[in-house]
């Protein structure tokens, strides 16, 4: 069984651990009870030390969950590298937002809804991720979106091969698969920003019709961080990044 | 004006080419074999052939039909003696049999291109397909024995 969290569930689980033990400052309090203090807090010095968010290692402005920042807002980042493995991060952002998640699962069952809940009716991919065979994806889903049946569609509705399977992987494994020849349909990393910026099938995680979600910004902004990525050097993420 | 053919028969209909295929075949050609169950495509009621493939027809438009041929259960066979349609008959399958139309023909479809299906490949090609009665196991004995197989 595959875990059903979204990324961003489990992406922090010392999060409250940061603001219960204080890490941005130590407290001003007698010896005795400092020396008490850190022997308690010893094994949650791990946690202040080895995670952060990528927000807070390249100091971004904020923005708003439904859009993205433009490569502008990662000039302030002067270590090239530390800049692409954070403009990753920002399209890791749309990559790993349910609109797209859902459809890159490991046991080749897609996932529907923003809590990436089975989809209904049981459907699998089968052998060319296209659906079993009385049972393929078209038999329902059409090239657009169906208003009042309320059924998603858009041109090529399938789900991802298993190689190119990330639901609930962390930032820095999806960069690295994302990367791979072997894991991402054998394109070079011009090929990726292209399959980002023009693909169909990528363009429906921001028009997915009825109520649902978008993934957030937009494809000609997810083109943009994905060109700046790859031209910085195409870093990822270190593992403990989210 | 959009042409198709239906159960071997040239179609010319004047509809709005976003019309659910269903209404067209049962408001427009009178084929009601074809139900209506969720018009969702959740429950598989509706399911009809388009070149060979299974769809559910409550989220089909009509204008995806266009010059190809569609089957209903009126045109799975001419004399109603299809080999899912007697295994039918022969273990009882239907109870109220509203589903029964969709159930076939998802069974039709996996059996053209699976002819000996195992029990996983049926369960998975109909797991679409809702039965409110019930009647899982009798469907799926039918299938088997349709297919040629051992029912228990």
């Amino acid at each position: 069984m595959v875990s059903l969290r979204q990324p961003r569930q489990f992406a922090t689980p010392f999060r409250h651990l940061h603001h219960a033990i204080g890490c941005a400052s130590i407290p001003r309090v007698r010896a005795p009870t400092l020396l008490l203090f850190i022997a308690m807090s010893g094994s949650f010095a791990w946690a202040c030390a080895t995670t952060s968010t990528l927000d807070d290692a390249a100091n971004l402005p904020p923005i708003a969950e439904s859009d993205l920042r433009s490569p502008a807002d990662f000039a302030t980042i002067r270590d090239e590298a530390q800049r692409s493995s954070a403009l990753f991060g920002e399209m890791n952002r749309v990559l790993s937002h349910a609109r797209c998640a859902n459809c890159h699962p490991q046991d080749g069952v897609p996932r529907q809804g923003d809590q990436s809940r089975f989809h209904d009716p049981m459907v699998e991919g089968g052998e060319d991720n296209h659906g079993l065979t009385a049972m393929e994806c078209t038999s329902c889903h059409q090239e657009t979106n169906l208003a009042l049946a309320r059924v998603p569609g858009a041109p090529g509705w399938h789900l991802a091969p298993v190689e190119m399977a990330w639901l609930g992987k962390t930032p820095a494994h999806i960069c690295e698969q994302i990367k791979d020849p072997a894991r991402n349909g054998k394109k070079t990393l011009a090929q990726i920003v292209e399959h980002l910026a023009h693909d169909k099938l990528v363009a429906w995680g921001w028009a997915p019709g009825h109520g649902r979600t978008p993934a957030p910004g937009t494809q000609a902004k997810l083109r943009a961080l994905a060109a700046a990525w790859v031209d910085s050097g195409a870093h990822c993420p270190k593992e403990n990044a989210r | 004006m959009i042409t198709m053919t239906v159960n071997g028969q040239r179609r010319d209909l004047d509809v709005d080419p976003d019309m659910p295929l269903l209404w067209a075949l049962r408001d427009t050609l009178g084929l009601t074999g074809t139900k209506y169950g969720c018009g969702e495509a959740l429950c598989g009621a509706c399911v009809v052939h388009l070149d060979g493939s299974a769809v559910r027809a409550c989220v089909t438009p009509v204008s995806r039909a266009a010059g190809k041929a569609v089957t209903t259960i009126e045109g799975l066979s001419a004399t109603g003696d299809h080999p899912l349609q007697k295994a039918w008959v022969e273990l009882g399958v239907p109870q109220c049999g509203y589903c029964q139309a969709g159930q076939i023909m998802s069974a039709a479809a996996l059996l053209k291109k699976v002819p000996r299906p195992t029990d996983k490949q049926i369960e998975g090609s109909l797991a679409g397909n809702i039965c409110r009665c019930g009647a899982y196991n009798r469907i799926r004995e039918a299938v088997r024995k349709a297919a040629g197989g051992n029912t228990p």
